[in-house]
């Protein structure tokens, strides 16, 4: 009940702020239209890396508009206020991760749609099984967001974390070099970053026609990150305050 | 008259400053009780630790003989901050109807305490595009919407003007007399007056804990500014 109605009310502030509602639906869409035309007569390499971005997007755009969301609760005496009321740590975790979940899945199953349709992306498996590991990575990009927060006093420090998190996992995640090709440690570094198994996953769904085994296994792997996180998320979180 | 709030050797830091240090207060219940001191003296932090959300070193905080911040009190008990913390992105009603909804009540009762603000006119607008007095009323329509039996108010009568001043005591004065325990600060002096005790602090200590009338008796003038002071005075001197 409690966590229903933290649901609703963070979807009722997204309402209010039509531009970000745009920004979530449009901006990824925008860019993979963008890598088609970059990619123009090489349709094979448009594919890989159009796949690739469908799990990425979600997560950037979700972990920025998390931790934002999560530190102006900490700054604006919100969440010391709800504190005080019956809320529990797991409804407003759950909250934002429900709420900004089913904003992810609008924006994944619109990007992925697009590019498969109008774009001509070609996955050997399911566009849907594309889509559910595309809002699996948002729903991560969330829980990494609510965790990040805690640790940034202001939105410019909370917008530094954006590059500190999201960077590393893109550049080690297998798109730019595949992962079996890197040096030891930088695997050993790869192999602990969620990324790298939802990208794995969605190269599993384009060149498989059924889902497989690994792609179940990289699936369970974010899931297992996502709890983690949220876990850590909650432990941040402090009833009482300095 | 049952205490509402007690407060038994409460000591808080900040930093390395100790901002209470050995507090001891008690409020009784059905009253309106005035949390009066300068800036910086200690009582958003006092207010902080009683509704439970301040980190204290030692000392005990019972509200309605619970522990103060345990998990039933979260039902009875109403919060507002100095700084209005309402979603700036909601308009007034859909704000009163969360906070409603956290206590399992329902839109009517979020728009009628909207309506006890003086806000019923404003309630379809965004937080954000009303003036400052106004958040401030939106932020006390959320807290006594769930009906606490004890309101600790910081500061909520800032930049409202005196007409709405004037109702805003009223309400405080119906809540108390329908049996709630309203704690009130304020470093306005006037307001004092319409307390039916107040506590004075300074510097993180308790200087007077008296009906406004006792205060003003004791230190033997009818301004409760110029009572502040000699009380300051006198007390500076004992320690001396």
């Amino acid at each position: 009940m409690i966590l229903l109605s933290t649901v609703r009310r963070i979807l009722t502030q997204l309402r209010h702020d039509p531009r970000t509602i745009a920004m979530i639906i449009v901006v990824p869409t925008l860019l993979i239209s963008l890598l088609s035309f970059m990619y123009e007569g090489q349709p094979a390499v448009f594919d890989r890396i159009a796949l690739t971005m469908l799990g990425v997007f979600p997560f950037v755009v979700m972990f920025l508009i998390t931790s934002i969301a999560m530190l102006r609760e900490r700054t604006t005496g919100t969440l010391e206020r709800l504190f005080t009321t019956p809320v529990g740590k797991l409804d407003l975790l759950f909250g934002y991760g429900i709420a900004f979940g089913l904003a992810a899945a609008v924006q994944a199953a619109v990007a992925a749609g697009f590019a498969h349709w109008a774009l001509g992306m070609d996955t050997a498996g399911s566009i849907g099984l594309v889509v559910l590991i595309a809002v699996a990575n948002a729903v991560l990009g969330v829980a990494l967001g609510l965790l990040a927060s805690a640790f940034a006093r202001t939105e410019f420090q909370a917008v530094q974390f954006m590059p500190v998190v999201a960077a590393p996992q893109l550049l080690l995640c297998g798109l730019f070099v595949p992962r079996e090709e890197m040096a030891g440690w930088l695997q050993a570094i790869s192999d602990v970053l969620p990324l790298s198994y939802s990208v794995e996953a969605l190269t599993e769904v384009g060149v498989h026609t059924d889902p497989t085994g690994i792609m179940w296994r990289d699936l369970a792997v974010v899931v297992a990150a996502v709890v983690v996180a949220l876990v850590l998320g909650a432990a941040t979180l402090r009833r009482r305050t300095a | 008259m049952s205490t509402a709030i007690e407060v038994e050797n409460l000591v808080v830091r900040r930093g390395k400053r100790a901002v209470l240090d050995g507090f001891f207060c008690a409020v009784p219940q059905g009253s309106v009780t005035g949390l009066l001191g300068p800036s910086g003296s200690g009582k958003t932090t006092l207010m902080r630790a009683i509704v439970g959300v301040q980190t204290v070193v030692s000392g005990r905080v019972t509200v309605l003989g619970h522990p103060a911040g345990s998990v039933p009190l979260r039902r009875r008990i109403g919060y507002v901050t100095q700084a209005p913390s309402v979603y700036a992105d909601l308009t007034v009603a859909e704000n009163a109807r969360y906070f409603a909804a956290l206590h399992r009540l329902t839109a009517a009762d979020a728009d009628g305490a909207v309506d006890a603000v003086g806000l019923s006119g404003h309630a379809g607008q965004l937080v954000a595009n009303l003036s400052g007095g106004q958040r401030s009323r939106a932020s006390l329509a959320c807290a006594i919407v769930s009906r606490p039996e004890v309101l600790v108010l910081d500061e909520p009568t800032v930049g409202q003007d005196p007409v709405l001043r004037d109702e805003l005591w009223g309400h405080f004065r119906r809540l108390a007399a329908d049996g709630a325990t309203v704690l009130v600060s304020s470093h306005v002096m006037d307001e004092a007056n319409r307390c039916d005790r107040l506590l004075l602090i300074r510097d993180g200590a308790l200087i007077a804990d008296d009906t406004p009338e006792a205060v003003k008796r004791s230190a033997g003038t009818g301004d409760l500014d110029q009572a502040f002071l000699t009380l300051i005075k006198r007390q500076e001197l004992a320690a001396a």
